[in-house]
């Protein structure tokens, strides 16, 4: 379902995002977050962490892309989550995010999507959640 | 080394406005794969950029390390959507500090202005702040 208006209890389809050392990189430079942790190893071991992890803001925006692929690029109003569970990801290939959803629901020329987000089958943000406003579908 | 309570309440500007330029907005969303015309599309998880600067601005300010701090929640919730030509600017506030663990809990809220001084975007964060690793 794409470009459709989206109603209450629609199941978004299940978007798989790999996401790589490369791409940490890239994003360190891209926002301006260059703690050590999302790509040095020894620092991320250091600081009691499991290895490299994805910045928060990484997995963040890839539900915010999520968004703009079900939506056809939707006005996001609100967006967010808790970081409960690190994102590791290995020096070799990547590691995968899976982010699904349900539309909450559609009230005030709001729709609220309820969404989950994992990685190896482990819920890694938590009470993520998008608002995207009615009508600014542009696909 | 805790975080010192009595900075709840204070406030930290970015060291300087942001202009939303199609390069910056393209290589964030070449990053993070966002789809839509390069250097267009505003990814809604771009104003973090800003919203980085003015927490780095606290750290520097507090001398906490930042390869000691992860981040625990980040919200934004948006005025209007932002666009290629904003000149932006932010301030963090603090508006919480507990223990939890032996880690500092940090709760941050930041006020993305345009050149006009009229909020475009508003961001909470936690950051939490590990101590003696």
């Amino acid at each position: 379902m794409s470009g459709g208006a989206l109603a209450v209890g629609d199941t978004l389809t299940e978007k798989v995002f790999t996401v790589t050392r490369a791409d940490l990189v890239a994003y360190a430079h891209a926002s301006g977050d260059h703690n050590p942790i999302h790509q040095d190893e020894q620092v991320a071991l250091s600081v009691g962490l499991p290895g490299v992890i994805a910045h928060g803001m990484y997995t963040l925006a890839l539900l915010g892309r999520a968004v703009a692929e079900w939506t056809g690029g939707a006005e996001v109003v609100d967006i967010g989550a808790k970081f409960t569970s690190p994102v590791v990801v290995p020096a070799e290939g990547g590691a995968e995010v899976v982010v699904g959803g349900t539309v909450k629901s559609v009230a005030d020329g709001l729709v609220t999507l309820a969404l989950e987000v994992t990685c190896g089958g482990q819920k890694v943000l938590g009470m993520p959640r998008a608002v995207v406003r009615e009508g600014t579908v542009s696909a | 080394m805790p975080v010192d309570p009595s900075l709840v309440g204070r406030r930290f500007p970015a060291p300087a406005p942001l202009t939303v330029t199609s390069e910056r907005v393209g290589a964030f969303a070449a990053a993070v794969g966002h789809p839509g015309a390069a250097g267009d599309v505003v990814p809604p998880t771009f104003p973090i950029v800003l919203a980085f600067d003015a927490m780095q601005a606290f750290l520097d300010a507090e001398q906490v390390e930042l390869h000691r701090i992860v981040h625990g929640e980040q919200r934004f919730a948006y005025v209007r959507p932002l666009v290629v030509g904003d000149e932006l600017s932010a301030t963090l506030t603090v508006t919480g500090v507990r223990q939890i663990g032996g880690a500092d809990i940090i709760a941050t809220a930041s006020e993305i202005t345009d050149a006009t001084g009229a909020v475009v975007c508003t961001g909470k964060a936690t950051l939490v702040h590990g101590g003696a690793a």
